[in-house]
């Protein structure tokens, strides 16, 4: 049931795919703005460059929380391309970012605890909705293991149109696009430094931003499975869905935390809870 | 586990677990007496001590007497015992009422007399009646709680020697009533024994009521006002819930006089019309026991009482009796609506209590919210009742024993060293008390996090509800609540390990006994990971099995995915051996104003000011008293709801 050979490829091809869809990502958001923007390849560049420079801590001890989000964020997203059991990703998923989380709270730093605090805030916006996205899931295919939700020939799209509402909803936290850019941003408009990742630097920072691109590849990879019946269909509604995202991210101004929190619970509860209702009461009515 | 080959119907005094079973039972007993006569500090150490070696042993004993599969029972041919539980209930209530008067607790009293008219009455319809040789009984649920009693009820009691001679230095305005106080702690572990190896109902309810009388006397230890009156809010709401239980007992009596259902065994086998009505009595005592919603304010109250006597409440004893009880009538309660709405209470707690623990930054009282909220999980998937759930239930009765217990026992021992048990107060307890604070860490880890033990409860809770009927609701609830603990316990965690710069090192004079029982439960919240497979087979499934004819496991594959996810970050701190050298360590960023080593900055008007970072609590939104409300209201109406359907059947 585990292909370890997934596992491997997920390891060594999600840095690279991750780091181009970065690349991209800035190159689109730049002519959005009116910019010529940096080369596709920027990312790489960056990411080698802070693997350069010398290593400056607050605390020695960031270095094993950081190191931990990497290794569990890459066991997290092995384990669901090897086809493993989608609340166990979700769980080690989340065991990954806590470890970020307790990165920026080990530094005693200002900036960073209000970051590692909205950190935490934005797991809970998300983390019900993902829950709830493998739980409809398993409600149309009967199993929770990725392995066999990517072989069922069942269109989930159609049974799932509410989840996955909710689930891009969450993305753009996952993302972290604007509005939902509270912790930590890409852009220049946050009022606490870098957030959650000010006092990373040098080669620190670079393992960060690697995992996000890790990160980044697993969560295209659960679009996937809302299309896995065609392929074709679903490489087009990753685009798509991507697309989106950077459009959204460029027209919205930051949210505060209270609405993110609101917004993402309640569009959890109307579009997750009412589809997977729906959905239940099918299940018992017709027998599948 | 080893001897397969055991008869069931073997003769009283010939087997192992025999001698084994009233041994335990009454052995606490008898070391509570000693300890109540001996008034020498060193001879009450030295009985505590052993004491507490032989309970865990003669504990572990029963891991190799008790039969691989089904109960077994031991019938106690001694008539007198029933009367002489009879005298000595009315002797309690005689002492409550006494108490009542003496702290003008007129509520109590009246409680206390409804019960005592109830057992009265109920003394002489029985009597006449035949009556069958009551049972006492062993099978795999009673021996995990009597491996949780025996164990982690006894590490807890070697603990409370060190914390209570510290406690009488920091207090003393409190009288030292320490004979008293260990002789109720002793007890209480024989009332527990007593409670879970009962067949007899009659007999379950007496321990019943005897840890409701340890569990009063001990919150009220210090003997302050707001001891006195949470300890009688915890009386009354317990009274509440016997008066239930007698209830139940009467109508057993009325329907069946020759007493047969009396015995659990009998009385969950004999179908639901029968046992319904009885079952959700039990059922309606169990909740009052586990503090669930709306009678949560006793065991939040319960906090004013001295650390340990939180940590035995909270993990082996009390609130898990009453766990323990709805759990074993989960096979009664399974596709009724009555067991349905009494999951819906626990659901409505678990996510409340989850929440209300955001707000609080006293770490007993987010300790004791979280305990609520996990009462209110087992409840739920007790009450819904499915093979697959009550699986879930037993294993979250573990793992939620040991970690709590491990963190109770830290709150204390740092609250003694740094004065104060406000998370707010603990910022760099790594720095402070980094032994303390990573058995703390470990603690924590163990409530929230995967792989630790209670993160594989909820997730095969979740996997458990989807298949059964109205199982979205839980689903739902396990969702939103299960991201709302990783709130509460991250940001407890990022506060314990932040790198402080101004604190001090404070960790010295820390009793022994105290390192030895830490060391021991953080070394079984990490082992108890590892081994819950064994537990698992061994214990939990055989006794699923026996009642339901199937039982559920995990997977082979997730737990070898699990095992090698803890090997790794057990291995992960060895990472910071790499980077001892060559890192160059500066103070954090501030904002480029001029600041100092020990993070002091230079503030407007020239003022020097020193950094302080404190949590978010949210508490508009996750408001103790509006959420407490809520889930009371909420709570209380699921509650008459189904004594409303009960009376239904009843009548």
């Amino acid at each position: 049931m585990i292909s370890v050979l997934n596992a491997l490829l997920f390891i060594i091809l999600a840095p690279c795919i991750g780091g181009l869809v970065a690349g991209i990502d800035r190159k689109l958001t730049a002519r959005m703005q009116g910019r010529v923007g940096p080369p596709i390849l920027q990312p790489f560049y960056d990411v080698g460059k802070l693997f350069r420079k010398e290593q400056i801590v607050v605390t020695p001890s960031q270095h094993f929380y950081i190191l931990s989000y990497l290794v569990f964020i890459v066991v997290s997203g092995a384990l669901f391309f090897a086809g493993g059991d989608l609340l166990l990703v979700i769980f080690a998923f989340t065991l990954a970012h806590i470890f970020l989380v307790l990165g920026a709270y080990s530094s005693y730093s200002p900036y960073s605890f209000i970051g590692a605090e909205r950190e935490l805030i934005q797991i809970i916006a998300y983390e019900p909705m993902i829950i709830l996205a493998a739980v409809g899931m398993y409600l149309v295919t009967r199993s929770f293991y990725v392995g066999e939700i990517m072989g069922s020939s069942v269109p989930l799209i159609l049974y799932l149109p509410g989840v996955f509402l909710g689930f891009l909803m969450v993305l753009t936290i996952k993302l972290r696009k604007s509005p939902f850019d509270l912790s930590t941003s890409h852009h220049a408009h946050q009022e606490i430094v870098k957030g959650v990742t000010t006092e990373f630097s040098g080669p620190m920072l670079g393992r960060v931003e690697i995992a996000h691109w890790y990160e980044n590849v697993f969560l295209l990879g659960f679009i996937y499975l809302f299309f896995a019946w065609n392929p074709v269909i679903a490489i087009l509604a990753i685009v798509i869905v991507y697309l989106i995202e950077i459009l959204v991210d460029n027209t919205f101004s930051r949210a505060t935390w209270q609405f993110t929190l609101k917004s993402s619970w309640i569009i959890a509860g109307m579009m997750g809870l009412v589809n997977l209702g729906v959905l239940y009461y099918l299940s018992a009515v017709v027998p599948v | 586990m080893i001897n397969n080959d055991r008869n069931t119907d073997v003769f009283p005094f010939e087997s192992e677990s025999m001698i084994t079973l009233p041994f335990l039972i009454l052995f606490p007993a008898v070391v509570a007496i000693l300890l109540l006569v001996v008034s020498s500090d060193f001879h009450r150490r030295l009985i505590v001590k052993a004491g507490a070696i032989v309970i865990g042993i003669a504990s572990l004993y029963l891991l190799f007497v008790t039969p691989v599969a089904g109960p077994e029972f031991f019938p106690v041919a001694f008539e007198s015992l029933s009367g002489l539980m009879f005298l000595a209930e009315m002797a309690i209530a005689a002492f409550l009422i006494y108490l009542g008067i003496r702290y003008k607790k007129y509520l109590a009293i009246f409680l206390v007399l409804a019960q005592a008219g109830l057992l009265m009455y109920y003394e002489t319809t029985s009597v006449p009646g035949v009556h069958t040789v009551p049972n006492l009984f062993i099978d795999q649920f009673s021996l995990i709680m009597a491996l949780i009693i025996g164990i982690i009820g006894s590490l807890i009691c070697v603990y409370a020697l060190g914390y209570m001679s510290t406690y009488h230095e920091h207090h003393p305005e409190v009288k030292d009533r320490r004979r008293t106080f260990f002789f109720l702690v002793f007890f209480f572990l024989s009332a527990m024994f007593g409670l879970v190896f009962s067949d007899y109902l009659p007999w379950v309810f007496f321990f019943w009521e005897l840890t409701t009388l340890c569990s009063f006397l001990l919150i009220g230890y210090s003997g302050t006002g707001e001891a006195v009156n949470n300890a009688f809010l915890a009386l009354n709401m317990n009274l509440l819930g016997g008066i239930a239980f007698a209830g139940a007992l009467l109508y057993l009596v009325s329907i069946n006089p020759g007493g047969q259902l009396l015995e659990i065994s009998t009385l969950i086998q004999s179908g639901h019309a029968v046992a319904l009505v009885p079952a959700v009595l039990i059922a309606f005592a169990g909740i009052t026991k586990a503090a669930l919603m709306p009678f949560s304010g006793w065991l939040v109250g319960a906090m004013v009482a001295p650390t340990p006597v939180s940590a035995l409440l909270h993990s082996s004893t009390m609130v898990k009796a009453g766990v323990y009880i709805i759990v074993r009538f989960a096979p009664v309660l399974t596709g009724t609506m009555e067991g349905l709405i009494i999951a819906l209470v626990g659901g409505f707690t678990f996510l409340l209590a989850s929440a209300i623990a955001i707000s609080q930054s006293n770490a007993k009282k987010v300790l004791a919210y979280s305990t609520i909220a996990n009462l209110g999980l087992i409840v739920a998937c007790a009450g819904v009742g499915t093979y697959k759930l009550v699986w879930a239930a037993i294993l979250l009765i573990i793992f939620h024993a040991i970690a709590k217990s491990l963190l109770f026992l830290c709150v204390g021992t740092v609250e003694h060293r740094i004065g104060s048990k406000d998370i707010e107060d603990m910022t760099g307890l790594i720095v402070r008390m980094p032994k303390v604070a990573v058995m703390m860490f470990i603690g924590i880890a163990g409530m929230f996090l995967a792989p630790f033990g209670m993160l594989i409860s909820k997730w095969a809770a979740i996997e458990a509800f989807i298949e059964a009927q109205f199982g979205l609701i839980f689903v739902a609830i396990l969702a939103f609540g299960g991201s709302i603990t990783v709130l509460f316990w991250s940001k407890w965690m990022g506060k314990i390990i932040s790198v402080c710069p101004v604190a001090e090192r404070v960790e010295d004079g820390i009793q022994r006994e105290k390192w030895i029982v830490l060391a021991l439960l953080t070394a079984m919240t990490v082992f108890i990971c590892l081994a819950f497979p064994i537990v698992s087979s061994h214990l939990i499934e055989p006794f699923v099995l026996s009642v339901y004819g199937q039982t559920a496991r995990l997977s082979q594959d997730n737990i070898m995915i699990m095992a090698m996810m803890l090997f790794l970050l057990m291995i992960m701190p060895f990472s910071l051996l790499l980077y001892r050298t060559g890192t160059k360590v500066v103070p954090p960023y501030m904002a480029g104003r001029p600041s100092t080593a020990d993070l002091r900055f230079q503030g407007s008007m020239g003022i020097q000011r020193q950094v302080g970072l404190g949590n978010y609590y949210f508490s508009e939104v996750f408001g103790e008293r509006k959420l407490f409300m809520a889930g009371t209201a909420l709570c209380f109406g699921l509650i008459l709801l189904v004594g409303t359907l009960t009376a239904g059947v009843a009548l």
